[in-house]
């Protein structure tokens, strides 16, 4: 063992902790998908939330669903997938060792990021410009107005918008940390850093981005599609 | 009652025993289990001591000492289990006929009153001898009504009634305290009640400047808010008949059956569309802001007599104390 | 390999570099545990400081020290500087960081940079709460109860509820650390079944840490949103509900409850063979029994609510999880004690403290029976019997803990040894400091004393005097260890790599050890806790 141990010492890439690859590259795989349990358990307390109040403000819960953008909803989620399918496209590249198709695609992903947060900020905009911030400048009267048949209490709504906000605020959150990980990446892609004997990073950053793609997934649904037949 | 160092609370409520009779067994058994634990180990440890010479005996452990220690102790705590539930669910659920007191708190006092319309602030008289239920809400934050005397103590939370009740059984003067931390004054907001024997609390009753029975209240408020127009006592309004609602269940349009309780009718005054009824429209306008927690207990006082007067007349709900 | 005389000059982590660069930049677990016992023991006399100022209060029935406000916010202070800034990290973060790597065979952590990002992390938070300390603190209760932390309190609640969020995330990174450290990086022959003890109860701490503390982290931050931004997730005015905060605060909170006592039952199921020179009775069933309580902590939150306004079945659902929950915690006691059976028992220092720990946890455990019984729960929650219990267990179970483990590991950790007198002396001031301030809040409780009291009726004068009188002793028996621990890291004896003739990895390298732990990382063909194969340490020279 000693000596296995000290064989391979100075391996390109290797820590010191660590006996060898293998180890350390299973330990940082572990280290991901156990912090993305913590990630799970963190969204999850507002998820818990969102269930009980649905379940008690349904309709106000569907009014406000309905007041967001639809096509601006639909096509995020699009490319968010798209971005989830470079990312996956990347860590195979990567595998390979094809430095240009992992640096194209690492900036394709960094581009879909990006756009994501982008049309993010124009909801968010159309919804400053409605009203439909929760505070002393939240205003329900549209919402009322134009779902007659729901007959919301104007005090709930503002619950539906504090969640809207509150989860799509920390998912965009987690969006803008994946954009400064593959900036990384993509830095490193560039200087040559992964070689197929070692990408472990490509690796754990892509199962971050395809978590918070997950997130939005969940996001998507809840949040848009309450009750969209009108 | 203020003696200066007392050691045991003074029981004076009907629930009082069975809580100090569970809390007593717990002390022997707790007591007991130390003693044996600590003597285990003082035995172990003089016993067992280092001696030269002298090596300790390896033991791997005993899977039949492990099961033993696992399942004694689980068969005797289902049992505290039991019986502590046992307690509980009588302190949970107050008998149909006890007295209403509606409580509301805020920082820093707590505002009583009776249904016959007496108001106390931080002071409740109560008659010995009697059930009464309280039915509590607070107007800010969270506070919590606790009258060690009678072992009961509740959470009074905002936008919500959450109830608790007692029967007092020995005239006295005992402390009440907020026992949720509400704030600067949280040590401040205490109070005390005062359980008179009955005559006593007759002439008080008969004494104190009275502003008409609650339900009273509540009646005139209900005809100045223009609720009869379509709450009327005949099956033509537009909204559901109040009269013999209170404490039954009611059917809403969603297929939901619901409890007609204090906190039905609370979030039917303040939130109307929350929980429509079947067979009606929801077209009622909210009273979020119109009326005040004071007056939602009026109106739940009034709305209460109407199940207990078969006319659904107005009045107070009992003709005199002592019924 | 092991234990002959170490020359004088040999280098270790501690004189292998020298210079304040080399501390705050190290990613050695060894030195990353320091500077966790450096900034902890600040919180802990800051925690302790409050705390001797709310005893002082309640000498008098009068609020006549300090005023109401600043009553509140010390007792809120001394709750989240003591729970989230010493209790939480103590264990964790320094006896766990320096030993988790030795004790499973390896050269570090499997991620050393975040660990000492977690102390940065700490540090970060620390500061933030020093900062909402000086400039008017904080008076929401340690609970952050809404609404009255989101709309009533006019003091730093956003503040303290961001360094409570940081600090949640260093203690998560720690654990992630330790779960990783312990799944793939045991040294060869070590396997789960010949784990010592003390790493089954860091695994179980560490998933709590990592599945509990993100739901607190998510829940302070909404409350920070509701306070900065007008979120209204718990505002009842807009219909939101103030229960759905203390589910969403509890369902961490009381897991933490076992972050913090079960490393330190950790500690006592090495201390105790030791000592007693003995394997452990049931070494599964303890080991187990970690897991277990891990598992159904995660089950009982709500038992913190039987009055708050739950339903009536609800609170009996949560009360018989929590009799379930006791049954490993018994069985824990039980082992312990049967270890002591037929051994040849030594009574240095961590050994008193791994008795008294076995004495005050089971009190504490005991009283928590009473709470999780219904009946009794009304009566007494919110009251000082509350604060005796959790006090039994948090101080008298992690704090007696943790002092014990560091008086079994100093020698380690610095090479030297403590003086053995003041050590047992102050083992004895903790003890009964200990029982004369907490026991008298028992019955304080029953009679019905409210918690969080600025004033109190005169008729609960005397338990409050005995209870500031024993604060006092107890303040005695913390500064003493202190003192002396600094004083032997000078003049304390050397000591050999093993002076207590203890079983594990960390005895089987040089005291302190080097940066890499292990000259050559050992391969491990024997069971946890073999002492009828280590000589009796009465042969080993131990300062005294």
């Amino acid at each position: 063992m000693a000596d296995s141990s000290l064989a391979v010492e100075h391996q390109e890439g290797l820590d010191h902790q660590f006996v060898d690859r293998e180890q350390q590259r299973n330990a940082a795989s572990l280290g991901m998908w156990v912090f993305l349990g913590t990630e799970v358990m963190f969204f999850g307390g507002m998820f818990c939330a969102y269930l009980i109040y649905r379940y008690w403000y349904y309709n106000e819960f569907a009014a406000g669903s309905r007041s967001l953008d639809i096509v601006l909803g639909t096509t995020n989620t699009a490319v968010l997938i798209c971005s989830s399918l470079t990312v996956a496209l990347g860590v195979r590249a990567a595998q390979m060792g094809k430095r240009r198709l992992l640096l194209l695609l690492l900036l394709a992903t960094l581009v879909f990021g990006l756009g994501f947060l982008v049309i993010k900020g124009v909801e968010w905009h159309d919804k400053y410009v409605e009203h439909h911030i929760p505070g002393p400048s939240f205003n329900a009267e549209e919402l009322i107005r134009k779902n007659p048949e729901l007959h919301i209490d104007p005090a709930p709504t503002q619950i539906y918008f504090s969640l809207y906000f509150a989860m799509t605020g920390l998912h965009a959150l987690h969006m803008v940390v994946g954009v400064g990980i593959f900036c990384f990446l993509t830095y490193y892609a560039w200087k040559g850093r992964y070689t197929p004997e070692y990408h472990t990073p490509v690796e754990i950053g892509g199962l971050y981005w395809h978590f918070v793609d997950i997130i939005w997934i969940y996001l998507f649904p809840l949040l848009y599609l309450i009750d969209r037949k009108r | 009652m203020f003696d200066n160092f007392p050691l045991w609370p003074v029981p004076a409520s009907s629930g009082a025993g069975n809580v100090d009779a569970l809390f007593i067994f717990l002390v022997l058994l707790a007591g007991f289990m130390c003693l044996a634990i600590f003597t285990l180990i003082v035995v172990f440890a003089v016993k067992f001591r280092y001696r030269r010479g002298h090596r300790a005996e390896q033991i791997e452990g005993s899977v039949p000492l492990e099961v033993t220690w696992s399942a004694v102790p689980l068969a005797i705590f289902m049992v505290i289990f039991v019986w502590g539930a046992v307690i509980f669910f009588r302190e949970r659920t107050p008998p149909r006929e006890a007295d209403a007191v509606y409580v509301v708190a805020k920082q820093w006092m707590w505002k009583l009153e009776h249904e016959q319309g007496q108001k106390e602030i931080n002071e409740l008289r109560v008659p010995v001898g009697r059930d009464i239920k309280l039915i509590m809400t607070s107007q800010d934050v969270i506070h919590s009504f606790y009258v060690p005397a009678f072992r009961i103590k509740q959470d009074v939370l905002p936008g919500r009634y959450t109830t608790a009740w007692f029967h007092a059984t020995r005239p006295g003067v005992y402390h009440l305290f907020c026992a949720e931390y509400c704030g600067t004054e949280h040590s401040g907001m205490i109070g005390q009640v005062v359980v008179l024997e009955p005559a006593q609390y007759e002439a008080w009753l008969a004494g104190g400047s009275t502003f008409g029975s609650l339900a009273a209240n509540g009646e005139s408020l209900f005809r100045q808010l223009g609720c009869p127009t379509c709450h009327r006592s005949d099956i033509q309004g537009r909204g559901p008949n109040l009269v013999g609602i209170f404490g039954k269940p009611v059917q809403l349009e969603d297929g939901r059956t619901v409890m007609a309780d204090e906190n039905y009718i609370r979030e039917s005054i303040l939130s109307p569309n929350a929980k429509i009824v079947s067979g009606f429209k929801p077209i009622m306008p909210t009273f979020q802001g119109l009326v005040d927690e004071d007056q939602v207990t009026a109106l739940i006082a009034y709305i209460k007599s109407l199940s207990r007067s078969p006319e659904g007349a107005a009045g107070p709900a009992k003709p005199a104390p002592g019924t | 390999m092991a234990s002959t005389a170490i020359p004088v000059e040999r280098e270790h982590y501690l004189n292998t570099d020298y210079g304040i660069r080399s501390w705050l930049f190290t990613t050695d677990h060894k030195r990353i545990a320091l500077l966790y016992l450096v900034t902890i023991t600040v919180f802990f006399f800051i925690g302790g400081f409050f705390a001797l100022l709310i005893r002082l209060e309640l000498l008098t029935p009068a609020g006549d020290l300090v005023l109401a406000d600043t009553y509140n916010k010390l007792f809120t202070m001394h709750g989240q500087v003591m729970i989230f800034f010493f209790l939480i990290p103590s264990i964790p973060a320094v006896l766990g960081n320096f030993l988790v790597p030795m004790m499973v065979g390896a050269k570090d952590l499997a991620f050393p940079r975040i660990n000492l990002l977690s102390w940065y992390l700490l540090v970060a938070a620390g500061i933030v709460m020093l900062h909402t300390i000086i400039t008017g603190g904080v008076d929401s209760g340690w609970t952050f109860y809404t609404p009255f932390s989101t709309a009533f309190s006019n003091t730093k609640v956003i503040e303290a509820g961001l360094a409570i969020f940081i600090a949640g995330f260093s203690s998560i990174l720690t654990g992630l650390n330790f779960v990783v450290t312990i799944h793939r990086m045991r040294a060869p022959g070590l396997t789960w079944s010949r784990l010592p003890l003390f790493i089954w109860a860091h695994y179980a701490t560490s998933i709590i840490q990592l599945l509990g503390t993100p739901v607190l982290a998510i829940t302070l931050l909404l409350v920070v949103f509701e306070r900065a931004f007008h979120l209204g997730i718990f505002d009842p005015t807009r219909g939101g509900d103030p229960l759905l905060f203390q589910h969403l605060f509890w369902f961490y909170s009381h897991p933490a409850v076992y972050i913090m006592i079960l490393p330190a039952m950790g500690v006592v199921a090495e201390i105790i063979p030791c000592f007693s020179r003995k394997r452990i009775f049931g070494y599964s069933a303890v080991a187990m029994s970690s897991i277990a309580i891990a598992v159904f902590g995660f089950l009982v939150w709500a038992h913190h609510m039987f009055v708050a306004g739950i339903s009536l079945y609800s609170a009996m659902i949560f009360s018989i999880l929590s009799y379930l929950v006791a049954v490993p915690s018994a069985i824990k006691v039980f082992n312990w004690t049967a270890t002591m059976y037929k051994g040849s028992i030594h009574f240095d220092t961590p050994m008193l403290y791994a008795m008294g720990f076995i004495g005050l946890f089971t009190m504490g455990g005991l009283t928590g029976l009473f709470l999780a019984a219904l009946g009794i729960d009304v009566h007494v929650t919110d009251t000082y019997f509350v604060i005796a219990h959790f006090h039994y267990i948090m101080v008298g179970g992690a704090v007696m803990g943790y002092l014990g483990g560091l008086h079994f590991w100093w020698p380690k950790i610095s090479g030297r040894l403590y003086p053995e007198w003041l050590g047992k002396f102050a083992a004895l001031t903790v003890f009964l400091g200990f029982n004369l301030t907490f026991f008298p809040q028992f019955i304080l409780g029953y009679l019905g004393m409210p918690r969080r009291y600025w004033e109190y009726p005169p008729e609960f004068q005397v338990l409050n005097v005995l209870s500031t009188a024993g604060s006092t002793i107890l303040a005695v028996g913390y500064v003493l260890p202190m003192i002396y621990f600094l004083w032997s890291m000078r003049y304390g004896k050397i000591a050999d790599a093993n002076p207590w003739g203890a079983a594990g990895l960390e005895w089987k390298t040089a005291s302190p050890p080097p940066t890499d732990n292990f000259r050559e990382i050992p391969e491990v063909s024997w069971e946890a806790y073999n002492y009828d194969e280590i000589p009796a340490p009465a042969e080993v020279p131990v300062g005294r």
